[in-house]
């Protein structure tokens, strides 16, 4: 019975697939009757629709941010900047208004005619640009002929203004097209081709601060193209702008002092690691990079020997030469091997085994101590330093005050430099390191390479006796209406741990050459600080003496660094003149020039005052902050702190 | 693992349809997505990938014998319910809804699993149960309340389209079993008023407004009503030849939305226009006969339930996409099954595909 049932019950359902199949079926039909009634029916209706769509999307590209130095003066914004674009299903007689647009504003017909051609397959409402920066006078042309002239539009869009010109123009950067690769990366997932993004510099490396969100606007437009309504808006979030912790001033008067020359030179507070001036001398005009690039500007700047474009403070890494001897000398306190007593006779040469090391003076220094090797820059102490200490006890030194790393800079690309080991030579070449090896390597030669940053870095280090800080460009970052949303604090990223005493004997001998008779850095000194530093001349190849008639890509870099006040510092330079040849000659005067610049700078009226820099950047925080500058009250109340 | 003489006994047809439609799928995305930008690997190449790993999964779900499913059935069903109240509990949020939960290694979706374990449920439940002559209203009462349960949590949310599709499946079962008229009268009596309440009370503003968009297209042109109005422009110029691969002005130009996932169909309608669409739809509608071909093959009354189960879940999944990008019903989120874009779809509809297999194969050994 049982057995029957289930059978029953089997066959009955057998006889309901049937059904269902049916079901299926007829609702499968229905899908085609509907697709008939759409696609065949309706075809031509439908068509006709999806031909001049009228519902578009035009996007509202955000207003980036500005760039701001420290005392709120903006060295990048925006202006308006026009564009000529043609609507193609607005126009009636295509080659007619092309003919009429060349005659009325004299621009390029096939130039146009190309553009146009290049789009004739979008959508037949979207406008095409045919010129892009327009003039003013172009834009009162097309006003006046508006009648003349249907389907054609000016479009309006925010570019980037520089508006000191060619200041800072490395740190600054250029916007540009985004390229393939970079919407590709991380972080551009929002973008679109054709969007402008910072390619170099701040510009690329705030990116994501600076750029804002794009908005759009969906309308509705008649068969004409022309705007019915607008359905629906979202507005585009203007970009965050950044403050950076440059001084416009003191990097102007960095940037004056180089003249013609190429180089570097970096200036960093002491105290915090903030940078008041980054200069990579030649400049180059940034605004020429957001248009269309003259071809002939762009030949011209790679055929400059100087290297324009290149930014020289970032990533051009040099031999520091004798600045390098402030490494050497604190290694030999920090190993035990000399103190400021050590004292050894320089006859203008060393030899050491079949070779012969030379001292830059062939008549030689005579008796000379730690303080006077500094002064004179004597290369036969820091010969026998190095020969004591070897490479590696150097290269802790060097180590210990974070050279041969990036600093973490927040610019991309910053490069580590160099500071050669036995076991780097043993991974690079394969080969053991020879000892003779150490003596170039203790005068800052051989295979040792800084980057300005670097430089700075290690003057500052010295300076406030064995502090890191992380070396910083971007102060803080503020919205439209001038809120803080970050602030950069210092950071320290090291200390090196030796005694304060031999900083300080290491000290007294930078202040000796500059202040001091016979030594090597006197062009940088100031009447009124008290200015200490050191000069390095950096072989770029190894050559005879007939310096004369060297050509100038061969000739020597010319470095100095330095800080000041001795007594109380504040600022540390690093100066580095391309092929300028002598430190002392051709980099000291430009780290003067900045020094100066900045104590004309932190107090006008009252030159003799000296005070801690930490109190004044926070006054001048607070002043930015309430908008406000009240800097002669902030100034008086330190001087009188100080008396 | 896979008995030889199973091997022999593979359908063809069913494996055979499926990747065609898989292969016509993975070709109109990689013309929807061609105006995207694209980031990583293309479109096309991970359906491509997703493609090939759900009939691994599908191998291996029809190298088990389905009859292990039986008892298992009722604890996947315990356990889908854990997960389902562990989503609205610590699920992941996004775009408005709770859907995903995150494992540890991976992120699931329970309610989407549950489509298959209403089936399992459903098929287990009436395999055990005689109902000469239909179902009363008494014998329903049971399956009933096992549907309730997970189709309240999936609308919780809120996913009103899954929720629709597991009710869908189930009542499919249901009426292959078959129910008695006198059943039948008294659910129209009691449906037709809670649908009020759940109109009035249940539903989210959204899904309202999804229903009275598509009831009248015109209400808001920007709003959903604006994916249908452009999704209907896109279909209907394609006309009987369409406008040709990647030559479609409504997907190539971004007027549609969503087109590479649930508005697939669109973009193929367009640039093949009715042959294409009659050739796609012939497919589906083999498949889905075939399904049932399997299900009234099957000697053992699990495997019939189970196979209609199936086929019910990709018979609804198609007519409701198409359905909703034609005009016929309204939007919800339901993809086209091996067609639209995305993993998850791939991987429930390729389990289904192994299940199908599973019983197609085993025919014989009873």
């Amino acid at each position: 019975m049982k057995e029957r049932r289930f059978v029953r019950e089997l066959l009955e359902s057998k006889q309901r697939i049937l059904v269902l199949s049916f079901v299926v079926g007829i609702m499968f039909l229905f899908l085609i009757i509907r697709l008939w009634h759409l696609q065949i029916l309706n075809a031509v209706d439908y068509n006709t629709m999806s031909e001049n769509n009228r519902l578009r999307f035009v996007p509202v590209a955000a207003s980036r941010g500005a760039i701001m130095d420290r005392k709120g003066k903006v060295l990048v914004s925006n202006r308006p900047s026009f564009s000529l674009a043609v609507v193609p299903q607005e126009v009636v007689d295509k080659e007619a208004l092309l003919t009429l647009l060349s005659n009325l504003l004299g621009l390029d017909r096939a130039e146009m005619a190309e553009r146009w051609e290049k789009n004739k397959n979008r959508a037949k409402y979207y406008p095409i640009v045919l010129a892009s920066n327009i003039t003013r006078d172009h834009v009162e042309i097309i006003e006046e002929n508006r009648l003349r002239l249907p389907g054609i539009e000016i479009e309006m869009k925010p570019v980037r203004e520089y508006s000191s010109k060619q200041l800072a123009a490395h740190l600054l950067g250029y916007i540009g097209e985004v390229s393939e690769k970079e919407l590709n990366l991380k972080g551009f997932e929002e973008y679109n081709p054709g969007d402008y993004v910072g390619k170099n510099g701040i510009e690329r490396a705030l990116e994501m601060e600076l750029h804002g969100g794009d908005g759009g606007r969906q309308l509705e437009v008649d068969a004409r193209g022309r705007v019915l309504r607008t359905i629906s808006e979202t507005y585009p979030s203007v970009g965050n702008s950044v403050v950076l912790t440059i001084d416009a001033d003191i990097q102007k008067q960095a940037e004056r002092a180089f003249g013609e020359q190429a180089g570097a030179a970096v200036v960093m507070d002491v105290n915090n690691g903030e940078i008041l001036a980054f200069v990579s001398n030649p400049g180059f005009d940034p605004s020429l990079f957001s248009g269309k690039l003259p071809a002939d500007v762009w030949q011209g700047y790679l055929d400059d020997a100087r290297h324009p474009l290149e930014n020289k403070a970032l990533s051009g890494q040099y031999p520091p030469g004798s600045t390098f001897k402030i490494i050497t000398a604190l290694s030999g306190f920090q190993n035990n091997i000399s103190n400021e007593t050590t004292s050894i006779n320089c006859s203008g040469s060393y030899d050491l085994g079949t070779s012969t090391f030379k001292c830059w003076n062939k008549r030689g220094h005579g008796t000379t101590n730690l303080r006077k090797s500094l002064r004179e820059s004597c290369d036969v102490f820091y010969y026998q330093l190095g020969e004591k200490l070897g490479v590696d006890k150097i290269a802790a030194t060097a180590q210990a005050f974070k050279l041969g790393t990036p600093l973490g800079v927040e610019l991309l690309n910053e490069r580590s430099g160099l500071i050669p080991t036995t076991e780097w030579k043993m991974k690079r070449f394969g080969k053991r390191w020879y000892h003779g090896e150490s003596l170039p390597v203790a005068i800052g030669q051989g295979a040792v390479l800084l980057t300005p940053i670097q430089l700075a870095s290690m003057t500052a280090t010295l300076a406030n006796e064995g502090t890191i800080y992380r070396p910083h460009l971007v102060k803080r970052i503020v919205d439209t209406d001038g809120k803080t949303l970050k602030e950069t604090k210092k950071d320290v990223i090291g200390m090196v741990s030796l005694s304060k005493e031999s900083f300080r004997f290491v000290k007294q001998g930078l202040l000796a050459v500059v202040n001091e008779s016979g030594g090597t850095g006197s062009m940088a000194r100031l009447y009124d600080v008290k200015v200490a530093g050191k000069t390095g001349t950096s072989q770029v190849v190894k050559l005879r003496d007939s310096r004369k008639s060297t050509p100038y890509q061969y000739r020597d870099h010319a470095l100095f660094v330095a800080f000041a006040p001795f007594e109380n510092p504040e600022v540390a330079v690093a100066v580095v003149v391309e092929h300028g040849e002598h430190g002392g000659a051709a980099a000291a005067p430009i780290a003067g020039r900045i020094l100066r610049a900045y104590f004309d700078e932190k107090k006008p009226p009252r030159k003799e005052s000296t005070y801690s820099s930490g109190e004044i950047d926070e006054d001048e925080i607070n002043d930015n902050n309430e908008g406000t500058i009240s800097k002669e009250s902030g100034k008086n109340e330190d001087s009188v702190n100080d008396r | 693992m896979i008995d030889r003489r199973l091997l022999t006994n593979i359908d063809w047809v069913l494996l055979g349809l499926v990747t065609t439609v898989c292969l016509l799928g993975i070709l109109n995305i990689y013309s929807a997505t061609t105006p995207y930008k694209v980031i990583g690997t293309a479109y096309y190449l991970k359906q491509f990938y997703w493609m090939l790993v759900g009939m691994m999964i599908s191998l291996i779900v029809c190298s088990l014998d389905y009859h292990i499913l039986e008892d298992l059935s009722y604890w996947f069903y315990g356990l889908l319910l854990f997960l389902l109240v562990g989503v609205l509990l610590f699920g992941r949020r996004s775009m408005g809804a709770t859907r995903w939960l995150n494992l540890g290694l991976f992120n699931i979706q329970p309610s989407e699993l549950m489509k298959l374990v209403i089936i399992l449920t459903f098929a287990r439940f009436f395999n055990n149960f005689q109902a000469v002559g239909g179902l009363t209203v008494r014998d329903v009462l049971i399956p009933l309340s096992l549907l309730v349960l997970p189709a309240a949590l999936i609308m919780k949310q809120p996913d009103l389209g899954t929720a629709t599709l597991v009710i869908l499946i189930a009542f499919s079962m249901v009426m292959y079993v078959g129910l008695r008229w006198s059943t039948i009268v008294t659910f129209v009596c009691i449906t037709i008023p809670m649908g009020w309440v759940g109109w009035t009370s249940l539903l989210r503003p959204y899904q309202k407004n999804r229903v009275l968009d598509f009831l009248n297209p015109e209400r808001a042109r920007l709003g959903s009503g604006y994916h249908i109005i452009q999704s209907k422009i896109a279909v209907g110029s394609g006309g009987i030849t369409g406008k040709g691969f990647v030559k479609g002005t409504q997907s190539q130009l971004r007027f549609l939305p969503e087109q590479h996932t649930d508005f697939a169909f669109s973009v193929f309608a367009e640039e093949w226009g009715f042959i294409g669409c009659i050739i796609l739809i012939g497919i589906y509608l083999s498949l889905i006969l075939w399904g049932l071909n399997i299900a009234r093959r099957c000697n053992d009354r699990f495997g019939g339930l189970l196979a209609v189960g199936v086929t019910a879940m990709l018979f609804w999944h198609i007519v409701i996409n198409m359905g909703m990008v034609i005009g016929l019903f309204p939007v919800v989120g339901v993809p086209l099954p091996f067609f639209s874009y995305g993993g998850t779809s791939m991987i429930t509809s390729m389990v289904g595909i192994g299940l199908l297999q599973n019983i197609s194969m085993r025919r014989f050994m009873f």
